[in-house]
């Protein structure tokens, strides 16, 4: 589990962080979303180390990542696919985190079929690597230890579609095996369909978390009845607000079973009764981080 | 049409349940050691920069049969000979050994690796000093082979006139420029930038700081104690005297020591980007 509390980093006078908590639980993977320049990855960089923070503390598993004695063998990291020496080959640079981490040599060919790079490919030095294939080797690099945390910023990044699903599988399969996945992304359709949690972030500050199902739900309950005067008044008299839609159903905040309850109670005959439907991670997403967006294309 | 299959091979190799493991023991010194003299050799540059030791060698010393009067191909002859190429590329080693991190982003994947920065750069300190004396080494075999060769080709008496206190010091001496190299590299944490600072260091400053000591007196007196490059002089021309390292201490703690202290300081505080 990650465990984030109070984060702040601040540079001079800009707060990139400003007292960021949330948590990344174990089994599950956590979406970690927000504009660009939203302090995403200062927060990921400061979660393995490479920033100091300003205040705040981050934790995995209850230790601060620089205390681990052989991280590489307990949580998987990519950062950047492209940070890498451009003159090495992919293997050799497996190789060299695989000695640095102390494992089987076995263990860098393993990785190689598992991100489906192959031998021709891997003897080729980066600086020849499209960004699907350094962002192949950067995941290559995090799995090499088998971690059972995985740190990933934006590992979608220059994949095509089909390594973007093979890479949704593959953090899938390994949250549900018990692994624990962190990744950001501001490619919405991406988290929207791997992540079980979510965490928002705009300006430096965490404006949403929670479960996917819970912030994609709308709040609401769309109903319809034959009499619909009568069920208007009776959500009147019983304090509901709502908002009749033109095309004749009423909205309301009431839950469905309030609203059951009520109709029930006042002899109305329901013709439909519904949760309303669930906005869509991008309107969320555009609606919480609206005042921090460039564009000012939201609300 | 051949269609990818993509899902199968993601699970096979990884375990079927992952557990909290905690990882036992530290990563030894040595292992960090011999992965950062790896490092040195597994690019083309760094793998060129590695042989131009021995190409260097080979050239100088083939220049030297080649080209110098017969009673010259002595081994001290040999030997300045060789040093010379030696005085450039090993503190090119020492710089790009720890710059490379920064200016080729690998830092990223070496610090989140082991994120205990003072250990890494230890490692690459003693890397570094492996390299440089193993250097050396491969100077005095092929000084050797250049004054035997120049003996068979001359008829002449091998001349062995360097004494193994002298070749010491003419170690030493390469080795320190080699680790100035790498205290450049710590500060500035810049290819191109430490390599332009060690050339202004070792070729522009010493006019400079030449014209100042004729002069002026004052500085004339000061300068072994100031000059680091000054106070090296002796330990080329193969006499130490007690002053002289007296010199060497004061000198190298004031262009060598302090900086390398300040610039680990920096390095364990700064962002790695």
């Amino acid at each position: 589990m990650i465990t984030v509390e109070s984060l702040t980093k601040t540079y001079g006078g800009f707060t990139a962080v400003n007292d960021v908590s949330f948590t990344a639980a174990t089994g599950r993977v956590t979406g970690f979303l927000g504009p660009n320049g939203a302090g995403k990855s200062t927060t990921l960089r400061i979660l393995v180390g490479l920033t100091p923070a300003t205040t705040g503390t981050a934790t995995i598993d209850g230790r601060r990542f620089t205390e681990l004695p052989n991280p590489g063998r307990e949580i998987g990291v990519l950062l950047d696919a492209s940070a890498q020496h451009a003159g090495r080959t992919g293997r050799e640079i497996l190789t060299v985190a695989q000695r640095t981490m102390g494992l089987p040599k076995s263990r860098v060919q393993e990785v190689l079929d598992l991100v489906s790079l192959t031998d021709e490919e891997a003897g080729r030095r980066v600086r020849n690597y499209s960004l699907g294939m350094r962002q192949r080797l950067g995941l290559a690099t995090a799995l090499l230890g088998d971690p059972h945390v995985l740190i990933l910023d934006e590992p979608a990044n220059g994949l095509d579609p089909a390594g973007i699903r093979w890479m949704r599988d593959l953090l899938r399969g390994y949250a549900d095996r018990g692994g624990t996945v962190l990744l950001s992304s501001h490619l919405l359709h991406e988290i929207e369909v791997i992540a079980d949690d979510l965490v928002v972030i705009g300006n430096g500050r965490i404006v949403a978390q929670g479960s996917k199902a819970e912030l994609l739900a709308s709040a609401g309950t769309v109903v319809r009845a034959k009499d619909r005067s009568a069920l208007v008044s009776a959500m009147e008299s019983a304090g509901y607000a709502h908002i009749v839609d033109p095309d004749g159903s009423v909205h309301t905040d009431a839950t469905t079973e309030q609203v059951g309850s009520l109709a029930l109670a006042a002899r109305i005959a329901l013709t439909e009764l519904r949760h309303a439907d669930g906005a869509g991670l991008e309107e969320m997403f555009l609606e919480l981080t609206a005042d921090t967006q460039r564009e000012g294309v939201a609300a | 049409m051949t269609t990818t299959v993509l899902e199968p091979t993601t699970l096979d190799a990884a375990p079927a349940v992952i557990r909290n493991r905690v990882a036992a023991t530290r990563i030894p010194l040595t292992r960090i050691v011999a992965v950062e003299l790896r490092k040195m050799f597994d690019t083309r540059a760094g793998f060129w920069l590695m042989a131009s030791i021995v190409i260097a060698s080979v050239l100088a010393t083939a220049a030297l049969i080649a080209f110098a009067p017969d009673e010259s191909l002595t081994f001290e002859n040999f030997s300045t000979a060789i040093g010379a190429p030696m005085t450039v590329i090993l503190p090119m080693i020492g710089i790009l050994a720890v710059t490379s991190e920064w200016s080729q982003r690998s830092g990223l994947t070496t610090f989140t690796l082991i994120p205990n920065r003072s250990r890494v750069l230890g490692a690459k300190f003693i890397a570094a000093l492996i390299v440089g004396i193993v250097a050396m080494l491969i100077a005095l075999v092929v000084g050797t082979l250049g004054t035997l060769a120049g003996s068979l080709i001359t008829g002449l008496d091998p001349v062995w006139n360097v004494t193994v206190t002298e070749f010491a010091l003419i170690v030493l001496g390469s080795v320190l420029g080699m680790l100035f190299g790498f205290m450049l590299g710590v500060v500035i944490r810049n290819s191109p930038g430490a390599i332009v600072s060690y050339f202004v260091y070792t070729l522009v400053l010493p006019p400079l700081l030449g014209v100042l000591a004729v002069h002026q007196q004052w500085f004339a007196d000061l300068q072994p104690w100031v000059d680091y490059g000054y106070a090296q002089i002796p330990l080329f021309g193969g006499v130490m005297t007690s002053e002289h390292w007296q010199q060497l201490a004061v000198s190298g703690t004031i262009w060598f020591l302090i900086p390398l202290a300040v610039g680990l300081a920096l390095i364990r505080r700064s962002e790695v980007k």
